[in-house]
Formats: structure tokens, sequence, C-alpha cells
């Protein structure tokens, strides 16, 4: 059975348990250097962001563990299949942000919304390629035209002289 | 009274036809930018701004702050619809609203949203035309200390019924202040947390982190059952509209209570947003079943939207008569007031009745046009629902990142909202609690500027916070409200074990 | 293909005042093709922010550009973010700066890898007064009174940002006369004279631009500029005084001197063509009577440079920012 699969919850709790403590003490490093005393006049830059990343990580360690003691009777965060839905909206998202530098934002989006229609609502190819490029025609008219907000341009629109 | 004459005056000139229509131009485009999320209200008015220069100065300012009333509309439909909030003050409507969309319920709760909006602004507006002068003067008593008391009030009245575990709540409070002070201290000048990146100095701003948080990571857990979205079956028609407006005089007090916190809250120049939690906190307090909010409840819907709209408006009276922007959207409409000649500030009201009184004529006529405007609109705003998954998906994460792009034009950005949306989807299906981070990361840093901004001037004395009667009690409301939970639990005990030992306790039914 | 986008722009927009081609552009040579981004280094709502919207709606009102101007604000670390991001788009003629003091100090201060040699100078426009603001209900009528009183126990001043313009003069005052002051640092301009309104704080060293209205409506009282000359406006702004009728520092005897630029900045590796079309853009801004009006009500003084003049005088102030930033203990 595939559905009774998949990335147990208890090591996605400790997983995200450690992240917070690590960003917790990042917090403190970064304290640390700048002073986290009581200045003359009130506490200095790091006393709060000190403190709190000190209650950071102490209620993170908590959590953790809590997750290894529940350990044995804890579910599925997700069922591989699951996971495998997941993944095919945000790899193609983490492609399109990745592309967003070097493409210009209207090129990755009209691509974007073409795959996402012709992969996940089984539209044909024509018709998805038409709508990305509608979707980027209307928010280039929008955004660059209309509003006059400059959203990150590639060789395309250089070439049409934007 | 002088000021019904004036006002009626001020009427007079907005009935003008070219005003009426400059009033519907604004309105129409305010709810467009309230749509997109990173396109503020600042957007609009900076692009007309230039084209308003032809135009009397009355004329302009009625279509710029149409705009700004078109923005505060729009900012809950994207909030209701896909649980992204436009607007920062959006984001407690989506507690409520998205769940109410999920249930097939969108027509209603937008219905509902945009009728309290209406609500809150009226009140709002009312309030300015006819004691404006006694509140710009309370305004001036709000110093660092009386500024820090009001944030304190707004987190007690938002902590301490959080349904998570309480470990993973304060974990993701302080996840959120962290994240708020990452960047300038304001206080002493100096870069924290930013570990030497050039892209960090800038820190996390909330509406970033929120449409990864709350958009995006919608997107990644629906698609777990499937590839679509739930609620999609909404009945939509205009009867809705007339449902919802028979069930809503029923809760004219938390309307008015939403709309007291709301004026409140603009006045002491605190804002828009934090009168929004503040208020969806004291509205789910009250409640008898408190527990349901966030499950799809209207009040949940009201009660913020009412607030945060008699915040937005309230928040002009100290731009006009004080020259403060109480938000960056007013900030540019003061830019304009001085392009135009007119210095904002204690002498506009007494050198440039005419303006005035026909800006206050304009919000009355404004908020109605609004509002018939957004209403006409619900039936189509509630069928984006029905487009396919595959294609609304995709537009939604264009619009997400170029909403996160155009809050501070860095490519960067789009990354770290990405990742806000996986961290969100991680957060979610773990329950902790994402209401405090977003409470902590927008309200943060104010906080605690506040907070040490007051000691300086106390020299390091916490009694700063106790110096005055108004500062008292706002903070004795904050701390009592803080305690509220372990004084009703301990009521509560008490009350059990007298019915235990056999003391008749009478209760009304 | 340009004119077909402004022709479609113009439709969109409606009037198309900000796109339509104007015989006021009879200049050769070199001009903007595309949308000029104008970064503003500081927060919506503040000096620089202001004057860079008035700039941006004279030049669209009088349409001295073909194409339109937009403000961006990048205010993030102290101005920093706008300042980085200017350095990074070398070579890019579509986009100016304007800037504060921030200029020197933010690097300074913070250590964050930036001078002003990474920018190309373009024009001064102006520079911006201090003037040492009281609530008119305090007893302090003259700058000597309230040193004196500040003296015997601490006071506390308001100003906007930290280790920026008002605490270097904060700081400054307490130097050249062992007067006691708390600064306390606000989010802006605006911000810090209602709190002075309020009597929250005891003193500010606001801009004219900033204070004018609660002036002229009774609330704060002026107790000297500082600069090395009066003001030169003589309208009357209150019933007794003129922007002429307040002393400047050296008079009340406090020798303490600071103004703040108003310029204007491309970034490095322009063309000089390009960097001469800004400087008649901004010339022609000078000249309308928008901008008089504007330098009439902030008080400025109106001194403007291009060119090497300018450059010098940035020298020699990032010198001077140097050694105020040293003596106050600022430095990163």
């Amino acid at each position: 059975m595939s559905a009774e699969r998949g990335l147990r919850m208890s090591m996605v709790e400790a997983g995200t348990a450690l992240a917070f403590a690590l960003a917790g003490m990042a917090a403190i490093g970064d304290s640390l250097r700048i002073g986290t005393g009581w200045g003359t006049d009130g506490p200095k830059s790091g006393t709060f962001p000190f403190w709190i990343g000190l209650i950071l990580v102490a209620a993170s360690a908590g959590t953790l563990v809590q997750a290894v003691r529940a350990r044995t009777e804890s579910g599925l965060f997700a069922s591989w299949a699951q996971l495998r839905l997941v993944a095919s909206v945000l790899v193609p998202t983490v492609v399109y942000v990745a592309a967003i530098p070097s493409t210009g934002i209207y090129v990755a989006s009209a691509a974007l919304v073409a795959w996402f229609m012709h992969r996940l609502g089984g539209f044909g190819w024509a018709r998805s390629a038409a709508a990305g490029i509608g979707v980027a025609l209307a928010c280039f008219l929008v955004f660059e035209i209309w509003f006059l907000v400059q959203l990150p341009k590639g060789p395309l629109e250089t070439a049409l002289g934007y | 009274m002088e000021e019904l004459g004036l006002l009626m005056q001020g009427f007079g000139v907005v009935l003008e036809p070219q005003n009426l229509l400059l009033m519907l131009v604004g309105i129409a485009l305010g709810v467009l930018i309230g749509v997109l999320p990173g396109l503020g209200g600042a957007n609009g008015i900076a692009i007309l701004l230039p084209l308003t220069f032809a135009m009397p100065p009355v004329s302009a300012i009625i279509m710029l702050s149409c705009i700004y009333w078109g923005a505060l509309f729009g900012g809950a439909i994207t909030s209701i619809l896909f649980n992204i909030p436009g607007e920062p003050w959006s984001v407690a409507t989506t507690f409520d609203g998205y769940p109410m969309a999920q249930q097939g319920k969108a027509a209603e709760a937008l219905t509902a949203a945009f009728t309290s909006s209406f609500v809150g602004a009226f009140v709002a507006i009312v309030m300015i035309t006819f004691i404006a002068p006694v509140i710009a003067g309370f305004a001036l008593r709000f110093g660092p200390p009386e500024f820090f008391a009001v944030m304190f009030l707004s987190f007690a009245s938002f902590i301490g019924m959080s349904k998570g575990p309480a470990l993973k709540t304060v974990c993701a409070m302080m996840l959120g202040f962290l994240l708020a002070a990452v960047g300038m201290d304001t206080v002493t000048g100096q870069l924290r947390m930013t570990f030497g990146s050039t892209e960090m100095i800038r820190g996390f701003d909330f509406l970033v982190a929120v449409i990864g948080l709350f958009g995006i990571s919608e997107i990644l857990c629906s698609i777990e059952d499937g590839l679509r979205f739930k609620g999609e079956r909404a009945k939509i028609d205009a009867k809705v509209v007339l449902k919802v407006w028979v069930s809503l005089p029923k809760h004219w007090w938390l309307a008015l209570r939403s709309s007291f916190i709301g004026c409140w809250m603009g006045i002491t120049p605190a804002g828009a947003t934090p009168a929004s939690f503040m208020s969806y906190g004291v509205a789910r307090r009250m409640a008898k079943d408190g527990a349901s909010f966030g499950k799809g409840r209207i009040e949940g819907v009201i009660a913020p939207e009412t607030a945060a709209h008699a915040a937005g408006t309230s928040a002009l009276l100290p731009m006009l008569t004080l020259g403060v922007p109480g938000s960056p959207t007013a900030a540019v409409l003061l830019g304009g007031l001085i392009m135009w000649g007119l210095q904002p500030g204690p002498m506009l009201f007494v050198e440039q009745k005419d303006f005035v009184w026909g800006l206050i004529a304009s919000m009355y006529l404004g908020n109605v046009v609004g509002l018939i405007v957004v209403l006409v609109a619900v039936p189509w705003f509630a069928a984006i629902l029905r487009v396919p998954f595959s294609i609304i998906a995709a537009i939604i994460l264009v619009v997400c990142a170029i909403g996160a792009f155009t809050v501070s034009n860095a490519e960067f950005d789009i990354t770290l909202m990405l990742l806000f949306g996986v961290i969100g989807y991680v957060l979610k299906k773990l329950d902790y609690p994402l209401a405090p981070l977003v409470l902590a990361l927008v309200l943060g840093d104010r906080t605690e500027e506040a907070f040490r901004q007051s000691l300086l001037i106390s020299q390091g004395s916490l009694g700063v916070f106790f110096s005055n009667w108004l500062v008292s009690s706002i903070m004795a409301m904050g701390f009592a409200l803080l305690l509220w939970p372990v004084v009703s639990w301990v009521l509560e005990r008490i009350s059990a074990h007298r019915s235990r030992t056999g003391a008749v306790v009478p209760r009304e039914a | 293909m340009p004119p077909a986008g402004c022709s479609r722009r113009s439709l969109l927009i409606g009037a198309g005042a900000a796109a339509l081609a104007s015989p006021a552009l009879a200049q050769k040579g070199w001009e903007p093709t595309r949308p000029v981004q104008f970064i503003v280094p500081a927060g919506t709502g503040g000096g620089a922010d202001q004057m860079a919207r008035v700039i941006q709606g004279i030049v669209s009102k009088h349409k001295l550009m073909r194409q339109p101007m937009v403000v961006v604000n990048k205010a993030g670390g102290a101005g920093a973010e706008g300042f980085l991001e200017a350095k990074g788009a070398r070579g890019n003629p579509h986009m100016i700066v304007i800037t504060l003091s921030n200029l020197f100090t933010t690097p300074m201060a913070t250590g964050v890898p930036f001078n002003w040699q990474d920018l190309t100078p373009v024009a001064m426009l102006a520079l911006d007064e201090f003037v040492l603001w009281v609530n008119a209900e305090s007893p302090w009528k003259t700058a000597a009174e309230f040193i004196e009183a500040a003296k015997r126990e601490r006071l506390k001043l308001g100003g906007t940002g930290s280790k920026q313009e008002d605490q270097i003069i904060a700081v400054a005052i307490g130097k050249a006369t062992g007067a006691q002051l708390t600064y306390v640092p606000y989010r802006g301009g605006g911000e810090v004279a209602v709190q002075l309104v309020g009597k929250h704080v005891d003193a500010t060293v606001n801009n004219p631009i900033e204070a004018v209205t609660h002036w002229r409506s009774g609330a704060l009282r002026p107790l000297c500029v500082f600069d090395s000359q009066r003001l030169s406006n003589t309208d009357k702004m209150t019933e007794t005084m003129a922007w002429s009728d307040i002393p400047t520092a050296k008079e009340a005897g406090l020798d303490v001197e600071y103004l703040m630029l108003r310029g204007i900045f491309m970034p490095a590796g322009v063309q000089p063509a390009q960097l001469a079309y800004y400087e008649g853009l901004l010339e022609r801004v000078r000249e309308t009577p928008d901008w008089r009006e504007l330098m009439q009500q902030g008080a400025f003084n109106t001194t403007g440079m291009t060119g090497d003049a300018f450059r010098a005088w940035l020298t020699k102030e990032e010198a001077r920012h140097r050694t105020l930033m040293q003596e106050a203990g600022f430095l990163a």
C-alpha cells in the first residue's frame, strides 16, 4: 500500500525543531557580538534578540524532546504520493524563481503558466502557450505600462526596446 | 452648527459630475491595487499624482483619496479567496474569511467584509466631521511610552488564545520577533543579524513573508488532496448579498466595538494593521464559543475589517492636522498636498476650509460609491474560484512573485517568498500556529523601538510606563487582558469547587 | 519600439501627460529611452522623499522629459539599500539618486561598502538648514537660555534616525557648550516635530520645512539656525517673526554649524552626454516657479553646484563628516 509509506511526522518534527534552534543560536551569536547588556540608557541593540534567541532555543529543545518521545506512534507527515503532487508544483516554481534573474519575469511567467496548464491541467500545448503569453502580456500592460512598476526584464524585453 | 454648513458646502463641490466621475475612476483603480499584493495604494497615487496637477486641488484629492478607499476594500478580496492578504491589514481577515471560502461561502464572506469595511469607515468619518479638533489634540499625548503601551495591548489581546500547542506557539512567535529584528536597529543605527550580507540589510518585509507563509503554502497544502481548490462549488448569485445583509444587524455591537477600536488605533498613530489584529482578538475573547473562531465564523471577518477601515480612515486625521502620515499611502498623499502648495498641519483647517471640507464630504460619498462598486462585483470575484486549478494556481504564483518583488524592488525577495512558502507548508502541517508569527513580525520592531525610546527618555527607569494616567490605564488594560485566561480559569475552579461542595450558583440560561 | 509604447501608455493613462512629446525638449544629444528610476534612500514622507516627489511632479507637470520618472523608496539600513543599488547599476543612465547626509554617515556608521565616489555626482540642488526648536510653552526664549538649562539638568533632544545629521548636531552642541542632551531617535522629521509639540522631548533640530506649520500655529519656537548667516526669507511667518529674524547659532553664542546636502547622483560609468542631460534637466527644474515655491516654503539655502566645484565640495564635506563622526564616536 503506497498510502502507508511516506515521510514520518517525527522526522519532520525533529528537523523543524532543530532548524528553529539553529535560528535561535544564530541570533544569540550575533547578539553577543553587538552587546546584550543594559547600557546607560536602556538595553543595547543585542538585548532583545539575545533573549528571544534563548527562549527560541529552549522552546525548540522542548519540542524536540516531545518529538523524540512520540516517534513510535507518530503518523505520516505526508505520503510519497502526496509529496509527489507537492513536488509537481514546487519544482516548477523553484525553476521559475531561479530563472527570473536571467530571463526576466515575463518570459518565465509565460512558461510557468503554460507548463502548469499542460502538465497539471491536461490542456493542449497550443492553448497552454497562448494562455501563458496572454498572462505575461496582461502583467506587462498592468505593471510596466500602466503602473510604471519596473519588473525584472531579460534579453527579450531589451531586444524589444524596454 | 458651523461644521454642518461647511460639510454641505463640501457636498456641493463633490457632487459636480466631473468629480463624481473621478471618484469612480479612483475607486476602480484602488480596488485593482488592493487586489494585487505588493502594489500598494502608494503606487497608484504616485502614478496618478502627476495627472492631477491639471485639476483643481479638491478634484485631485477626491480622486486620490478614492484610490485609498478602493485599496482598503480590495485588500479583503484575495485574503478571502486565496488566503493571500493584499495589504498588511487584511491578514486578520484571512483567519476566518478563507475557511468560509473553503466551505463554499466566499460570496457571504466578501459581502460581510465589504459591508463591515463600509460601516467602520463611516463611523470614523462621522467622528472626524464632528470632533476632529478634540481628537487631534488627543493624538499629541502619544509619546513613546504610550505607543509602547498600545502595542503591548495589541499583543495582550491576541496572546493566550492560540490554538496551537504552547511550545510551538512560543517558537512561532519568537521566530517572528527575530525576523522583525533583522536589519538596522533604528535606535542605535547598528546592523543586526545581517551576517555580512547586503541583501539582509533591508530586513524581512512583512508582506514578502506573509505572501509566502499564507499564499504559497496554501497552494502546496491544497494540492496534497488533488489538483483543485476547495470551495469551487460556491453558490453565487446576487441574492447572497441580501441574505448576508439581513443577518448583519444582529452583529451591531461587534461592529460598534470594532469601529471604536479602529478609530482609537488610527488616531494614536498605531495604524490599521494592529487595529485589525486587536479587534479580531477581542471579538474572539468576547464570544461565548471563542474556540470556533478560525474555522469560518462571519464575526471573524466583520471584526478585523471594520477595525481596519475605521483605523485607515481616522489615520487621515493626524495627517491633516499634524502633518504626520499614518501609512505609506498617506505619505504620498501628503507629498501631493505640498505639491499643490497646501501645507498639511494645524493651519490647514484654518486656512483651507474649502479643501478640508471637500475632502471630508468626498470621504462620505467615496465610501458609498465604493461599497456599491465592490458589492456589484462580488459574484464575479467569487466566480474566480471556478477557474481550473492548473490555470489559477500558476497565475497566483506569478502574481505572488510580482508582489514580493515590488515590495522593495528586489529579486532576492522572490526567493525569500518561496522559502517562506515551504516553511509555511511545513509549519502548518506540524500544527505550528502562524498568526503569532505574523503578529510578532509586523509589530515586533516598532514595539522594541518604542520600548527603548521610552527608556532613553526616562534614563532607564521602567516607571515611565506608569508615569501618567493615559499610559498607566492602557498598560493596566493590557495586563488585565493578558491575565484574563488565568483569572477565568481560577474563577471556574472556584465555581466548580462550590458546586461540588453543594453551594448553588444561580445561572442565567 | 518606444513610440508605439508611448502612445499605448498615453491611451491607457488617459490624459497621457507623462508621455506626450514636448516642445520644451529642443536639446540635442542623449535622452532617456526608458522610464527613469528616481531612488530615494529614505522612507516616505521625509525631506528627501518630499523633494523627490516634487521634482517628479515638476518634471511631469512642465513636460521636461519624454519618459516618465518613477520615485522608488529604498530606505533599508539607513539608506544603504538605495546606495548599494545605485552602486550596482554601473553605467545605467536611467537611474538617479537623491541624497541627504546619509551619503556620508551611513557607510561610516555601519561599515557598508559604499562611498560617494562609487556614484557620479550630478548637481547640488540646495542645502537644507537646521533650526533649534523648542515648545512655545517652554521657558526658553533664546538658545543661551536653553543651553544654560541643559547644563543644569539633562534635557531630551529628538531627531531623525541614529548616528545621522540630527544626532551629529546634538553631540556637537554638547561638545561646544557642555550641555547635557539625551538624543532620542525617531523615524521621521514630521514625527519628531509632533513629539515636540506634545512635549515628549524638550527640543529638536528639525529642518525648517518639517516644523514650519507648527511654528505658524504657535506651538513651536525657533531659537537659532545652524548656518553662518541668517535665512534669507523675510516674509512674516507668524505675527512677529520671519525666517530671517531667527538668529544664527553664532549670534546666539553657540559655535555649531551644519548644513545638509540635497543633491542628485547617477551610477558610476555613465557617458558625459548622459550626465549633461540630467544637469540640464535639473537646471530647468530649478527655474520653475514650483521649485522656487518649495525653496521659499522650506527656507532652503539655494546654493547650487555642478561638475568639479561640486566634487570639490563633496570631498571637503566627506572629510568634515569623518571628523564629526569620529569626535562623536560613531565610526563603525
